[in-house]
């Protein structure tokens, strides 16, 4: 206790980490060559490091409880602490490839933890490039929601191919997804909510919600109301532009 | 010193170097060996050179090949590399058939077992494919368009491989990573449904092999990797069935306990048809490891090393056509610095791969002389360039192969300092004072 005290990084008031702390670059190249320790596969994965109350370290075997949704690129975490206390016995994990951003959420989780006990275990956060090691940590099927929300929008043409969203990078979302998952898109940058759209329409393993299906969702609504990043979106009155899918069979 | 001396492979295109690679015909027509930009066929059958005619280009190839593959019952010869062209070349008229410009470096190629397609995959992680609806018009020479149907992000694909019963390619990259996908019906719309990951290497994964087993039509994959192991997968699941550490259980380490793990890295893979053998060629071994893979069991060991006596030879590529009578092995490399000539080459065989001894139940191989390789002389002047070479140009190609393939697939590691260093160069941190 007395350290978080001498802690100038932890708010005096809330006990949760203050975010000018925790400043960031905006963008980080997922192309360059990760050194961060990635899972050789899933069975690798620490659920025991992630989840340290459901999966005590003691015990090596109990629960067989897996993650099921991921929010890739979670930046500083605004969906996860939401869909936390709406899906308590669900397992999510988000994935962020900014180093200082992982950091906040990490601190954000373990405050949350510590000021309302019994809740937030089972939400985690990961610095991994999650373009080229989702399968490192999700097994076939394992995942029944992804979230991709206000992604890099990567204008130029030349550096689409660094987009979270395109249409070869879908087959491992489609993979990581069991049937009937749906994945989440949200931008506010009208070209990419083109782009990722048209992405989606074109696999064959995705099929668009319908808009019945967008209302009774409740998860939908978080999507621009959650994130920090929808947060500024509606107070500076911008439109936004989103892509909800379902992961169904391909008919061949 | 050693950073320095990284550095400058970063820069410059001369240290580049190619390993020499080898093809065999399926029923063992011809042998066809590439080093650098040259191509090199010879026809056992007759045992005479062949010369390949393309009506479009002259040479072949303006860049290093860096893959060679017969396909399609040995109707089909593939070439393609760093000037980002695939040839395919028909080998009954000898004529390139078509010419299909890439827009990145062919790192891989595989070709379906219909023969109706022909897979590549470049250095930035895209496999594309090209259909060979109009194979038959031999005398049509036109360029065709090639389609991209998957893609590892932005990852030097290593090998693509079809299984055996061509239901599934499987693609290795230099992020450790094995990928099987469902090869479509129609692969022109693209391949999207993937089969699963094969995940248990830690280092780049740089050969991949299928071995053939009754029960199970898809085959078991085999793959091999800067780890210097070779494990063995069951492709349906993408679970790891066996890994073989193949440099510690043959013995290498020992005999060479200084060096790093990585000197080691397994440089290509053949599985021996109608057995369950596989050949591997290491990095630093003259000679060759057969691997036992029991499949019932499934398991792999080692079953035998066969050393080369007499010469350094560490194989860069290994081949064999169905029947399995002999094992190719080339070594080499396009350009070694220091040495007059160009390109390097050396050919070797081994006999006895099907013969079990029935007493023993031991195979009885025998690296065959010169005089003693199918075609003889006149087919190692015509794939080695010359009769007879200096071996201790064959250590330094060891070497300068050893040292290219770690520059382009072993992830740099560097210091706070060196990071920072090179961070200076970035544009958009360009200091302000």
């Amino acid at each position: 206790m007395l350290k978080n005290e001498a802690n100038p990084n932890i708010s005096k008031t809330t006990r949760l980490p203050r975010k000018r702390f925790y400043r960031a670059r905006a963008h980080s190249n997922p192309l360059s060559d990760s050194h961060f320790p990635v899972p050789i596969s899933p069975s690798h994965v620490d659920y025991s490091l992630c989840y340290p109350q459901l999966f005590p370290p003691s015990k090596q075997v109990g629960n067989s409880k897996k993650i099921q949704f991921a929010d890739i690129g979670c930046g500083f975490g605004g969906l996860l602490i939401s869909l936390s206390t709406l899906f308590p016995e669900t397992l999510m994990i988000g994935m962020e490839l900014r180093d200082k951003v992982t950091e906040y959420v990490k601190e954000r989780i373990l405050a949350l933890r510590v000021a309302n006990p019994g809740q937030y275990n089972n939400v985690s956060v990961v610095r991994t490039n999650s373009m080229k090691y989702i399968p490192n940590y999700f097994e076939k099927g394992q995942l029944s929601k992804m979230f991709f929300l206000f992604p890099d929008p990567h204008f130029k043409e030349k550096n689409h191919r660094r987009r979270v969203i395109s249409p070869h990078l879908l087959d491992e979302y489609a993979y990581a997804l069991g049937v009937g998952g749906i994945m989440y898109t949200i931008t506010d940058v009208e070209e990419l909510g083109e782009w990722m759209k048209a992405c989606l329409e074109g696999h064959p393993m995705f099929e668009a919600l319908t808009d019945e299906e967008l209302e009774a969702d409740l998860v939908v609504k978080l999507l621009s109301t959650a994130t920090e990043e929808g947060q500024k979106v509606a107070r500076n009155g911008g439109q936004t532009f989103r892509a909800v899918y379902r992961r169904i069979v391909p008919t061949i | 010193m050693e950073e320095t001396a990284m550095e400058d492979g970063d820069h410059s295109r001369d240290r580049e170097v190619a390993p020499a690679l080898i093809a065999i015909h399926p029923t063992q027509e011809s042998v066809a060996v590439a080093v650098g930009s040259d191509l090199r066929v010879f026809d056992l059958h007759n045992g005479c050179p062949i010369s390949l005619v393309d009506d479009s280009s002259e040479p072949f190839h303006l860049d290093s090949i860096r893959v060679i593959r017969y396909g399609a019952k040995g109707k089909l010869l593939v070439t393609a590399g760093d000037d980002k062209l695939v040839k395919i070349w028909n080998t009954d008229t000898r004529r390139c058939i078509y010419t299909v410009s890439s827009e990145k470096r062919v790192s891989a190629v595989a070709i379906s077992n219909d023969g109706l397609f022909v897979c590549f995959a470049d250095k930035f992680g895209v496999v594309w494919v090209v259909g060979l609806d109009g194979l038959h018009e031999t005398q049509t020479l036109s360029s065709k368009k090639a389609v991209p149907i998957l893609a590892h992000y932005c990852s030097i694909i290593t090998s693509l491989e079809f299984s055996t019963d061509g239901r599934f390619i499987a693609s290795a990259d230099r992020d450790f990573k094995i990928r099987v996908t469902v090869f479509p019906k129609k692969p022109l719309d693209g391949a999207y449904e993937i089969q699963s990951f094969c995940l248990g290497h830690t280092e780049y994964v740089s050969c991949l092999a299928f071995v053939c087993a009754l029960e199970y039509p898809e085959g078991f994959l085999v793959s091999g990797s800067g780890d210097s192991t070779v494990r063995l997968w069951d492709i349906a699941s993408g679970s790891l069935l066996d890994t073989c550490e193949v440099s510690a259980e043959a013995g290498l380490v020992e005999s060479n306990g200084k060096e790093d793990e990585c000197c080691f890295a397994i440089t290509d893979l053949c599985a021996i048809p109608n057995s369950s053998l596989v050949a591997v060629a290491i990095q630093g071994l003259p000679g060759v490891v057969l691997l036992s893979c029991n499949l019932s069991d499934k398991t792999l060991s080692i079953f035998k090393v066969i050393y080369i006596e007499g010469e350094a030879f560490i194989p860069t590529g290994l081949g064999t056509s169905s029947s399995a009578e002999f094992l190719w092995m080339v070594t080499g490399v396009s350009n070694l610095q220091g040495s007059d000539s160009t390109s390097l080459t050396r050919v070797k065989a081994i006999s006895g791969l099907t013969k079990i001894n029935p007493d023993s139940g031991e195979l009885e191989t025998t690296v065959l002389e010169d005089n003693d390789v199918p075609g003889g002389m006149q087919l190692l002047e015509k794939l080695q360039g010359s009769a007879s070479i200096k071996e201790e140009v064959f250590l330094a190609a060891a070497e300068s192969v050893k040292i290219a393939m770690r520059n382009l697939l072993i992830k740099k590691q560097y210091s706070v300092e060196r990071r920072d260093f090179r961070k200076r160069g970035r544009n958009d941190r360009k200091i302000k004072h």
